[in-house]
């Protein structure tokens, strides 16, 4: 044998990286197949999706949580008993937790003690998708801030970027703690994170979010910022309305009327 | 050679350990047995022929999940000319709704542990206790 | 060479057999892990990082310290170091390995960790972070072999490894510039949200990294009977004197810009770490600790008749590396979280399992020095290196 240990190692070595490597560059590269898809009709389309929350009149009802129990139910939230392992897509928060900086001593009563639904904003400018590794999670052209449950590697550092608390993290299996589970909508498994998606399903299907549909204040409104006929729209011409964290650059695109 | 009886005895033992998996099989009757997925929709058709969906369902649906995911495109056009929802559970599994006699068969026969279903639910399971 | 590993005392084997239980036990403990998911740590909803992570912050500083004897032996030529460069950069080699282990099990699916690779990042930190960590092992794993093989046929090393030993020294500013920005460049943590975050990292790194390496190098006189000589443990108590007193000024910077400045969102975190807010208080003691540590490490090193004395060098260095470890890993991390970002303040302490599953991880990173220092002493005694 003309070659020693080492040299044997070596070679080993670098034929067993060659051969990893080659093989999926040669995947990564090989020409697709021609996938044969079509863009339904039915599908809900806006060139930036926004929501406007009218803190009034969701503060009509004592302790309505509608929005709160429709978007659960249907995306297979579970409910665990401990506050570490929580799993939230939208809840109420206490004024002063939402909006930081813009409360005050002698702010109007009614405001002061109101308690905003929060959810993802979908930022215009999000800074949980700038700080992705592996593009997990991306905001869609429509302006959905979208996440990728099967790419998702679970490092949470889109949790650790995000302003506004929004996103949580499957610290465990979360199918023993789902109430009832809705055969529509998968669930997670443990190691991903997850959010508001804007009920992106339901949008290709024609529907609005699930939120905006429960509740019975009509609180919250749904649409399209590009368009100038939109409801939302006219709301933001008219009242006054507020976002949540609006130094800090992130664009969010959902407005609360106060 | 030296130790002559010593290093024969262990390549015998060696031999007999790796073929294992081989000589076991055949004497516990595992070799002669195949699996046996059972359609229990024989009427409606699939997507694709059945030749073609047991070599490439797997390529089929993990390019699925990126075009309905990321790309935000739902409806598949079959070769022949159907459309279908690019759907594990609410299509797929709407006819092969059985997956212990079905999409397990095989799985289990060959040590595959696919975890589409960590996250997509069988239809079977609507309900999972609350405790 | 790796055979000279194979090769040892009672002390040694005994040694081993130690780390090797604590790593089996954190093996088990991690499965758990692994199977349960992270539920099992003291992580919440509102502190996703946590000890691990911390962990991983403090260690690239270590990884990173390589370069303070790297530089001044293959740059300007300072011999004196001769004995100690090898040692150093095998720390780094372990530090860097112990590194990406912590990130491994702080993942929560670790198994799908190659999309970093399948799907590169460029405007993701983490995606750099994870090339510069490689990227660095890499020019350790290369460089000591390819030096030490040298100078164990006894000639000098091949030219072209002098660029790559240049190389490694920016690189290794870079490993621990890229983790720094890895925090300071979020909007949503105005704890950590300072230029100077980066700066204090590399100052704490090239105290705490050099402080390890003295400590190795006395452990190696006593045990291994391979002594570096006074000279290279003289000049790196100076570097460690330096770099502790950067960086506790840089401290005291930030505790001025938050304190007089009165920002809430600034000033809270300092006063959750220093005097707890509203009974909430888990970090308190250690952060004291971590102070007064450092106030006793700098009287024992800006004293040059206290720090020249081997022993109270030795006491120095061990202040030093518990007073940064409490301040980089709890002190810097957690803080970053308590209070949220929506101002609740939800306290994090690591739980059994995590601890575990840490030790053997500091376990694995000594298994693999040891036996890079097992070899490096063997091999250097063989030829009788002077």
């Amino acid at each position: 044998m003309g070659i020693n240990r080492r040299g044997f190692i070596k070679v080993a070595g670098l034929s067993t990286l060659a051969g990893l490597t080659g093989k999926t560059a040669l995947s990564v590269l090989a020409d697709e197949e021609a996938e044969q898809v079509v863009r339904t009709g039915e599908a809900l389309s806006a060139k930036r999706w926004a929501m406007v929350i009218d803190l009034h009149k969701c503060q009509q009802k004592n302790g309505c949580t509608a929005c709160i129990d429709a978007c659960h139910a249907i995306h297979n939230v579970p409910d665990f008993d401990n506050p570490k392992d929580e799993i939230k897509w939208i809840w109420k928060e206490d004024f002063e937790g939402a909006f930081p900086n813009q409360d005050h001593e002698f702010l109007k009563e009614d405001i002061r003690h109101a308690t905003p639904v929060v959810f993802c904003n979908h930022c215009d400018n999000p800074p949980c998708v700038r700080v992705c590794p592996t593009q997990s999670t991306w905001k869609r052209e429509d302006g959905v801030v979208m996440m990728d449950m099967h790419r998702c590697i679970g490092c949470r550092y889109c949790v650790v970027a995000c302003p506004y608390g929004s996103r949580s993290f499957n610290w465990r299996d979360p199918r023993p703690h789902i109430k009832e589970i809705d055969p529509d909508f998968p669930t997670r498994s443990r190691g991903v994170v997850e959010k508001c998606n804007f009920c992106a399903e339901r949008l290709a299907r024609g529907q609005i979010p699930a939120c905006v549909e429960a509740c019975e204040e009509k609180a919250l409104v749904f649409g399209d910022l590009e368009d100038p006929e939109s409801e939302i729209r006219e709301l933001l011409r008219t009242k006054h309305t507020i976002r949540r964290k609006p130094a800090l650059g992130t664009n969010p695109e959902i407005y609360y009327i106060v | 050679m030296y130790d002559a009886g010593k290093v024969i005895t262990g390549i015998v033992i060696f031999l007999a350990l790796v073929t294992f998996p081989f000589w076991f099989n055949v004497a516990s009757g595992n070799a002669t047995y195949t699996p046996d997925p059972k359609i229990i929709t024989p009427n409606e058709q699939c997507m694709a022929d059945t030749d073609y969906m047991k070599r490439n369902h797997m390529d089929m649906l993990d390019e699925w999940r990126d075009l309905v995911v990321r790309d935000g495109q739902r409806t598949f056009v079959a070769p022949d000319g159907k459309t279908y929802e690019m759907s594990l559970s609410n299509t797929c599994m709407s006819c092969h709704s059985n997956k212990a006699d079905f999409c397990d068969q095989c799985h289990n026969y060959m040590a595959v542990d696919p975890y589409c279903w960590d996250c997509h639910i069988e239809p079977q399971e609507t309900t999972y206790g609350y405790k | 060479m790796i055979e000279k590993a194979l090769i040892g005392g009672k002390r040694y084997w005994g040694w081993i057999a130690i780390l090797s239980a604590v790593i089996i036990l954190g093996l088990l403990a991690y499965l758990r892990q692994f199977s349960e998911g992270l539920t099992i740590t003291g992580l919440s909803r509102d502190v996703p990082w946590g000890f691990y992570i911390a962990q991983f912050t403090f260690l690239v500083g270590v990884a990173a310290s390589a370069v303070m004897v790297v530089l001044p032996y293959y740059l300007h030529n300072f011999k004196e170091f001769g004995k100690m460069t090898i040692l150093g950069e095998f720390l780094a080699i372990s530090s860097v390995i112990m590194c990406m282990l912590f990130i491994f099990v702080d993942m929560g699916n670790p198994i799908r960790i190659v999309n970093m690779i399948l799907h590169p990042t460029p405007n993701s930190l983490m995606f750099w972070d994870m090339v510069v960590l490689m990227g660095y092992l890499l020019l350790n794993v290369v460089i000591s072999q390819v030096t030490f093989s040298a100078e164990r046929k006894g000639i000098a090393p091949p030219k072209w490894i002098k660029p790559v030993i240049v190389l490694s020294i920016p690189w290794a500013v870079s490993i621990h510039t890229v983790t720094a920005f890895l925090y300071s460049g979020l909007a949503a943590r105005p704890f950590w949200l300072t230029a100077i975050l980066a700066p204090r990292f590399l100052a704490s790194a090239f105290a705490a990294g050099p402080a390890f390496l003295v400590l190795l190098c006395l452990i190696m006189k006593k045990f291994a009977n391979y002594d570096v000589g006074r000279v290279p443990l003289k000049k790196l108590g100076v570097i460690i004197t330096y770099a502790m007193s950067i960086n506790i000024f840089f401290v005291l910077l930030e505790l001025f810009t938050a304190m007089y400045s009165d920002i809430p969102e600034h000033m809270h975190h300092f006063e959750y770490l220093f005097f707890g807010i509203d009974g909430a208080n888990f970090l308190v003691p250690f952060m004291w600790t971590s102070e007064v540590l450092a106030v006793i490490s700098l009287v024992l090193l800006l004293i040059p008749k206290l720090r020249e004395k081997t022993s109270l060098l030795g006491l120095a260095c061990v202040t030093v590396i518990v007073s940064l470890w409490i301040d980089k890993g709890l002190g810097l991390v957690v803080t970053g979280f308590i209070p949220s970002t929506l101002g609740k303040v939800v306290e994090y302490v690591p739980t059994m399992p995590e601890l575990m599953i840490t030790i053997s991880i500091y376990a694995i990173g000594f298994l693999v020095l040891t036996v890079l220092y097992k070899v490096a002493i063997a091999v250097r005694e063989n030829i009788g290196y002077k």
